[in-house]
């Protein structure tokens, strides 16, 4: 996990030092107790005298440890996000137009609206890769509801009803069944549901949507495109979700070790249910950003959007096999991957080339954690170890 | 006589926290079948795993036909021509079998490169009539029985010409009939001269078949004796052997009235009418060989696994968990058999291991509070006398014993009544061990129920107030603690008493 300690704040200072009063159990012998890559409050001597048992301090706070904060995988995001802009900004001077920018991520922000409940299902481990024929369903069903006399807002309603049931479909099969593949099973209900939307529609569009629905895509709030308003407070909510809630936590927990969190306590299809029902619904909102920008909705809209979602949440960090990753990781890793198709688009780079290029860097993202940790193994195989060798252990941590 | 075939000299072989195997030393002559004994624990397995190259040794000599050798792998194992057929078959059972005989050395045609599959079909026919089996070698390892895999593990050692045979507890799961078959045929082994060591807990095995045992216990070296020449008490008394030292503390548990008591609980395959009841402050021991289902009981208990039949009785309320959650709500918490693998979470910090079974206590209305999370993990892991610098250290970064004191800050972080302690002391060094001894006595003092499993026989005696003792699933004795001896106690989880 990235999780760092928290900073305790300058209010706390007598936490940094264990109290003048007691050094001797404090130090555990620094070497021998346990191979710490992480104990930033013992500038200690190495006066390691075995402390009697029944005295010994553990301290539950601990200085902010700006080594360990600035290693995190973010801040290479950050550089990359950064390295994008540069590039881009030099190789088109329509690149760092405001308006420009805005128009390119109304276009680009309802695939960002998926990343956080996909990112939560990569949490536990699982995947989802039906999330755009979700959207296509629930969208062609809102549609064709519309054109058949209901009323827009219900029709909606009824859209985000459909993305929710569609998601819970796949959590119930893989709560069920759980020596099935969430690879296999959403594989098998992305070809479904589609389908559906494909045999209810034919290849026909169904539109005429009331002109006020035009406004939830190409409206602004504050200056800013609607769908990126939403999109800062889905974040907000998520941070929130993931990282402050007993819910969040067990994510990771199921993550990390399905089977410990099975025996505290955690029920996982429970979890399982609700994380593929809310994927269903930000698939729906998705899908309704979607239409409203185009007007109309067709079986084959959304096509490919899966792809782009889940290239965006391992890019920011989360482990594909689980209990990895934070919120503000994937948030940057969306902005690296939404610029750089707006600045190759502005050069008129053909979107194919685009692809192969996103492809490559997701490589390059996917195979740092590995090096991070043969440098780690590397400096543990050291046998005596060395400031410098702490250093690279805490590297991998960060 | 020439050289031994195979021959251990001053073999040691440390775990981190634990000594597996102490100068240990070991002779095996041609055409000899021999037969290794000892408790749980006593190094049995991590002897054989350094004869067939899966775990290096520490020190020591290894003498094949009186040459030094050294095995990196199972590899270099089997290219010396050992093969070892496991306590758990480690066929592949969707694999016919004549592939699971040759696999790893398929029969290949010369000319095309491709297996020969008439070939290989037909040399497993051969192997297979040489064991006196009629097995059809097309049919997937999967449909046979226990029995009749366990000849195909048999046929797949002989494929290779092997000169020593090892087999892990090979009758543990075989009826009489099957066992009587598995004897001939390793009789027919010995007779074309092949070594057979020999690991099995069942003294009828082991007269019937084996010219020489060697004792081990507690990883150490106990001795080696003629068969015929050692009585039966005589060898319990070697495995048993004499205390080590290790201190118990002195009791202080008041025990109460009855807290939980379990009535006719049964799951097939696992155990069979089981009844039993503990008492509030009382220490209770479970005492049995691997496979006699204590650990299943333990999971039923604890609602892991569930019961097919029978009922558990809470302060006189009838509960049924159906998971771990609801075990624990009802006050019914365990301290899991695999540590590391169901208890932690091993690349957490110690506070959020200690506070996952219970993240609710820690919500202020949504929001979890990491100060309290903290502060509780810190309370709790003083309790224990955990020792660690701070409670944001990774569990991984511990030792042994005090990554199971942080499982146990985890179990007195909820409301419990019963606590269920799976081979609390597994893994854990000697000086570690008395502390967590402590802790448990602590724990009934406070008015816990504690069931504690073990399977060493001196710290059940040590810590538990009564034992029971099973055996394939079945309860076969009841003992005060004060009362029985480590032999009476053998006895009973061998279902010879």
């Amino acid at each position: 996990m990235n999780d760092a300690p928290k900073n305790p704040g300058p209010k706390n200072p007598g936490l940094k030092n264990p109290g003048p009063k007691n050094p001797g159990p404090m130090k555990p012998g620094p070497t021998n107790q346990a191979p710490n890559n992480q104990a930033p409050t013992s500038p200690a001597p190495n006066g390691g005298s075995q402390a009697p048992l029944a005295q010994r301090q553990i301290l539950d706070a601990v200085a902010f440890d700006p080594k360990r904060f600035f290693l995190r995988w973010e801040w290479l995001l950050v550089v990359l996000l950064l390295a994008v802009n540069l590039i881009n900004s030099n190789l088109s001077p329509n690149y760092l137009v405001w308006s420009n920018i805005m128009d390119a991520i109304r276009i680009y922000a309802d695939k960002m609206i998926l990343i956080f409940p996909m990112m939560m299902i990569i949490l536990i481990g699982d995947i989802d890769i039906s999330v755009a024929s979700t959207m296509a369903l629930s969208g062609v069903l809102m549609g064709v509801s519309h054109a058949a006399g209901l009323p827009m807002p219900l029709a909606m309603v009824l859209a985000l009803l459909v993305g929710a049931i569609c998601g819970t479909i796949n959590g119930l099969i893989l709560a069920k069944y759980q020596e099935l593949a969430a690879m296999i099973v959403t594989l098998s209900t992305m070809i479904i549901y589609r389908g559906v939307a494909s045999v209810i529609l034919e290849d026909r569009a169904a539109g005429a949507f009331p002109d006020w629905f035009s406004h939830i895509g190409w409206g602004s709030l504050f200056g800013l495109p609607v769908i990126l308003v939403f999109f800062f407070l889905e974040t907000a909510v998520f941070i929130w979700v993931i990282h402050y809630t007993a819910y969040g936590r067990s994510l990771y927990a199921l993550g990390n070790n399905a089977e410990a969190a099975r025996y505290s306590g955690i029920d996982s299809k429970r979890v399982k249910v609700s994380l593929f029902a809310i994927m269903g619904v930000f698939a729906s909102i998705a899908a309704i950003f979607l239409a409203s920008k185009m007007g109309s909705v067709r079986p084959s809209m959304a096509k490919g959007y899966e792809l782009d979602v889940i290239a965006m949440v391992v890019l920011g960090g989360v482990s594909t096999s689980g209990g990895q990753g934070r919120v503000i990781g994937v948030f940057i890793a969306a902005f690296i991957i939404g610029f750089l198709r707006y600045g190759l688009g502005l050069i008129n780079v053909p979107s194919p080339t685009i692809l192969v290029l996103i492809g490559c860097l997701l490589i390059v993202a996917a195979s740092i954690p590995n090096l991070k940790n043969l440098l780690a193994r590397r400096a543990k195989a050291v046998p005596q170890p060395s400031p410098s060798t702490k250093v690279t252990t805490s590297q991998a941590d960060g | 006589m020439d050289a031994p075939v195979l021959e251990m000299m001053n073999v040691t072989k440390t775990f981190p926290g634990v000594k597996a195997l102490d100068n240990v030393q070991f002779r095996l002559d041609h055409g000899q079948i021999h037969a290794i004994m000892g408790e749980n624990g006593a190094g049995k397995s991590t002897f054989i795993k350094i004869i067939t190259g899966v775990h290096a040794a520490d020190s020591g000599q290894m003498l094949l036909n009186g040459q030094v050798v050294h095995f990196k792998n199972p590899n270099d194992a089997q290219k010396a021509s050992i093969a070892a057929i496991y306590q758990h078959s480690t066929s592949y059972p969707h694999l016919s079998v004549a592939e699971n005989i040759f696999i790893g050395h398929e029969q290949v045609s010369k000319f095309t490169g491709m297996i020969d599959w008439k070939a290989m079909y037909r040399r497993a026919e051969k192997l297979l009539a040489e064991l006196d089996s009629h097995l059809n070698p097309r049919r997937p390892v999967g449909s046979l029985t226990v029995a009749e895999r366990q000849i195909v593990e048999v046929a797949k050692a002989i494929s290779t010409d092997s000169q020593i045979v090892i087999m892990d507890e090979p009758t543990a799961s075989l009826s009489s009939r099957e066992c009587e078959k598995l004897y001939q045929i390793s009789e027919k082994l010995r007779d074309k001269g092949t070594s057979i060591i020999f690991i099995s807990h069942r003294f009828e095995d082991m007269y019937r078949l084996a010219d020489k045992v060697t004792v081990f216990r507690d990883g150490k070296y106990i001795g080696t004796w003629e068969v015929a020449a050692i009585s039966e008490p005589d060898l319990i008394k070697a495995m048993v052997g004499r205390e080590i030292e290790r201190v118990y503390p002195q009791k202080s548990n008041q025990i109460g009235q009855e807290l939980l008591r379990v009535e006719g609980l049964s799951k097939l395959g696992f155990f069979k009418k089981v009844n039993f009841s503990l008492r509030k402050g009382e220490i209770l021991g479970f005492s049995g060989l691997v496979g006699s289902g204590r650990t299943d009981l333990m999971q039923c208990l604890a609602g892991v696994a569930r019961a097919d039949q029978g009922q558990v009785f809470l302060e006189g309320r009838k509960v049924s968990p159906k998971s771990c959650r609801q075990a624990l709500k009802e006050g019914i918490g365990l301290l899991p058999e695999d540590r590391q693998g169901q208890g932690l979470i091993l690349e957490w910090e110690i506070y959020k291991n200690v506070t996952l079974s219970e993240l609710k206590k820690y919500q202020n209305k949504t929001v979890l509070n990491e100060k309290k999370e903290r502060a509780t993990a810190k309370k709790l892991g003083q309790r224990v006398s955990l020792k660690a610098p701070t409670v944001m250290d990774k569990v991984s970064s511990l030792s042994g014993g005090n990554q199971q004191k942080v499982v146990f800050c985890k179990l007195l972080n909820s409301e419990l009544k019963v606590l269920i302690l799976d081979e609390p002391t597994k893994g854990v060094d000697v000086g570690a061990k008395s502390q967590i001894y402590e802790i448990i006595n602590d724990l009934a003092a406070q008015g816990y129920g504690v069931i504690f499993v073990s399977s060493d026989m001196p710290e059940l005696l040590g810590v538990s107030d009564r034992i029971m003792a099973m055996h394939e699933g079945v309860i076969t004795g009841e003992f005060l603690a004060s009362e029985v001896t480590q032999e009476k106690l053998l006895l009973a989880i061998m279902n010879l008493g």
